[in-house]
């Protein structure tokens, strides 16, 4: 075998050896405890042991959606960074479809969110900091370039005060073209 | 062709006949200009290879087998293997170890009994199972460990573990890591000292990651059968199936998606939607070629037995291979990080009394002239201890701090220490004084 010790020794940073905390673990409580947030986003940890579970609040304090409170999940797998964590909006808790619309062009009825870098642009070097700042900035900016929920994008396209209009409705629970939204306002 | 009379040969282990290695032999009797200086050319580094040497190999399937037979054929004689899977008819054409009559068996069985009947004297122990069901002691006790696995999960494991297992007071401790990997005509091979050089965490960004397209590219303007299907697993499994997880090794879901696919891509006019593509989207199944597998294997062991013999440099440190357009290979030493999560980062004994909180703890962490951490998060492997963010966990984890460190951590206990002025993380082992 090679004499890879006597190299070592010249080594200054001598080895020592590690606890057993996986390297997404490290990750994910590194990301979460430098996360710097300004007062428009929460995060809530329904357990607070488990780090890889947890939701986000945006309560944007400017634009078309402001005054409305929008929950995201967030579930990070053991293979993060190299995988992005998955993104959903939810607007209670529950799981169910039902409970969790809102009229966004890049949100689906089912919370499916158009982020790039929730997919194609996701890279190990970007934190959970990133992702959360990108899905605040989707209230500011709604972008109808990229569509999930097409009628909306539509409507921001062609005629955005009406598009305005439908935002400040579906989020007091109104009903836009036969889709009932959630109410998401607070006060 | 393996006769019957090799056959027969099975497992008798002193039959090393007349001659059997006189090629290899030319490389180990002798020194060359560029060999070691610690080489010993002859007897002494042949019983090394021949009946002490054992060697780990991670992987039954096509990059596995080819390292298996290159590992026998180049004199190794103590071969373990692991892998998780059973055979499955579309790995005949390239995992040449198996035969139809083997579909459903477990590659690593499968494989060490066909390389000890094919190989006299050479013996393969098999572990049907994963990596991570072995524990330290395990992997101790190999000398070389070749990896040639397709997850990304399975080689930070490995990785990680092998990192964490160099002990400073022990020399053994530190295992060579051998690791290949291939996308079609691309690959790659390397060597991984662990804590010397470049880990394989270390280079985690250089990774092609897996092809994802835009959500709403999917759900709205599909134009390649790929776009169907991760429209149907994406986006219509949830919808449908609820909470129900989907299970890409079971046909039933496959099924399912690709009933889903075909008719989004029939109202797209879009062709080429098709059982196997469906499968191959949704478990992100590369298409692997031989003779990729063939050359990264064959670079993988020319690096072990050259590491186990010292008879030539070995690989400094990243083999790169790309066949797409003509021929092109690489090679270049890539460099470790300091702030790689595995390797990287500071590790230190400290000794505190009995009797400090873990308010003191940090405070002394926060003055200690070497480290001068701001802002420390403090966790073991099982437990948050403090945490400065977010607000609540900060909350949750305030408590903490008036209590003594030695009620959280058992003497010799880790703590792993993150904070934004440090690289990454910092390791303290306590012993309490
Ligand atoms: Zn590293």
């Amino acid at each position: 075998m090679i004499k890879i010790w006597s190299m070592k020794k010249n080594e200054d940073a001598a080895a020592k050896r590690k606890p057993k905390t996986s390297a997404a673990q490290i990750r994910v409580q590194k990301d979460l405890t430098e996360l710097d947030l300004p007062p428009t986003m929460k995060t809530h940890f329904p357990d607070p042991a488990d780090l890889l579970n947890f939701t986000l609040t945006i309560t944007p304090d400017e634009g078309m959606y402001k005054g409305g409170a929008f929950t995201f999940s967030f579930v990070i797998n053991t293979n993060y960074p190299h995988e992005p964590p998955k993104v959903k909006c939810t607007q209670t808790h529950l799981l169910h479809a039902l409970d969790r619309k809102i009229y966004h062009p890049n949100v689906d009825l089912e919370g499916n969110v158009c982020l790039n870098i929730l997919r194609e642009d996701w890279k190990p070097v970007l934190n959970l900091n990133s992702v959360m700042v990108g899905l605040q900035y989707l209230f500011l900016e709604p972008n109808a370039d990229d569509p999930l929920n097409k009628e909306a994008a539509e409507e921001l396209r062609k005629n955005r005060d009406q598009f305005v209009y439908n935002v400040r409705q579906s989020m007091r629970g109104g009903n836009i073209k036969g889709v009932q939204y959630n109410k998401v306002t607070v006060q | 062709m393996a006769t019957a009379e090799v056959l027969t040969n099975g497992n008798s282990t002193l039959c090393d006949w007349h001659d059997r290695y006189y090629h290899v032999d030319q490389i180990l009797d002798r020194p060359g200009p560029r060999t070691d200086p610690s080489f010993m050319a002859g007897d002494g580094v042949k019983e090394f290879l021949r009946n002490q040497c054992k060697i780990l190999v991670i992987g039954a399937g096509g990059l596995g087998c080819e390292i298996l037979a290159n590992l026998a054929l180049s004199g190794f004689k103590d071969i373990h293997v692991i892998d998780m899977d059973t055979i499955d008819i579309s790995n005949l054409n390239r995992q040449f170890l198996f035969r139809p009559k083997d579909v459903g068996q477990p590659k690593a069985i499968v494989a060490a009994e066909y390389i000890m009947k094919r190989v006299p004297g050479v013996k393969v122990s098999p572990y049907y199972g994963k990596i991570q069901d072995k524990d330290d002691a395990y992997y101790m006790q190999f000398n070389l460990v070749i990896c040639g696995l397709d997850s990304v999960e399975a080689r930070r494991w490995i990785n990680a573990t092998l990192v964490n297992l160099v002990d400073p007071e022990n020399p053994e401790s530190l295992k060579p890591l051998i690791d290949g990997g291939t996308e079609g005509f691309k690959g790659q091979a390397r060597v991984i000292l662990p804590t010397v050089s470049s880990c394989y965490e270390c280079s985690l960004d250089m990774l092609n990651k897996p092809t994802a397209f835009p959500i709403c590219t999917i759900a709205n303007t599909p134009r390649l059968p790929e776009h169907c299907i991760e429209w149907a697993s994406v986006l219509e499994w949830p919808r449908v199936q609820g909470d129900k997880k989907m299970d890409t090794d079971d046909p039933e879901h496959i099924n399912w998606l690709y009933t889903v696919a075909s008719a989004r891509a029939k109202e797209f006019k879009i062709e080429g939607v098709t059982w196997s593509l469906t499968q191959g989207v949704v478990k992100n199944i590369i298409p692997a070629i031989a003779s990729t597998n063939a050359i990264i294997a064959a670079s993988c062991c020319n690096e072990a037995f050259k590491i186990a013999t010292s008879s030539a440099a070995y690989l400094n440190n990243y083999f790169m291979l790309i066949g797409t357009d003509g021929v092109y290979s690489y090679t270049f030493e890539h460099e470790k990080r300091d702030d790689c999560p595995v390797c990287g980062g500071e590790s230190l004994d400290i000794s505190v009394p009995r009797t400090w909180t873990v308010e003191r703890l940090i405070e002394m962490l926060v003055e200690k002239q070497d480290i001068q951490i701001k802002k420390p998060s403090l966790s073991t492997a099982s437990s948050q201890i403090y945490f400065q963010a977010p607000p609540q966990l900060e909350e949750a984890t305030r408590p903490n701090l008036e209590k003594q460190v030695f009620d959280l951590v058992p003497d010799g206990g880790e703590i792993t220490v993150t904070a934004s002025t440090l690289p990454f993380s910092l390791f303290l082992r306590i012993t309490y004084s």
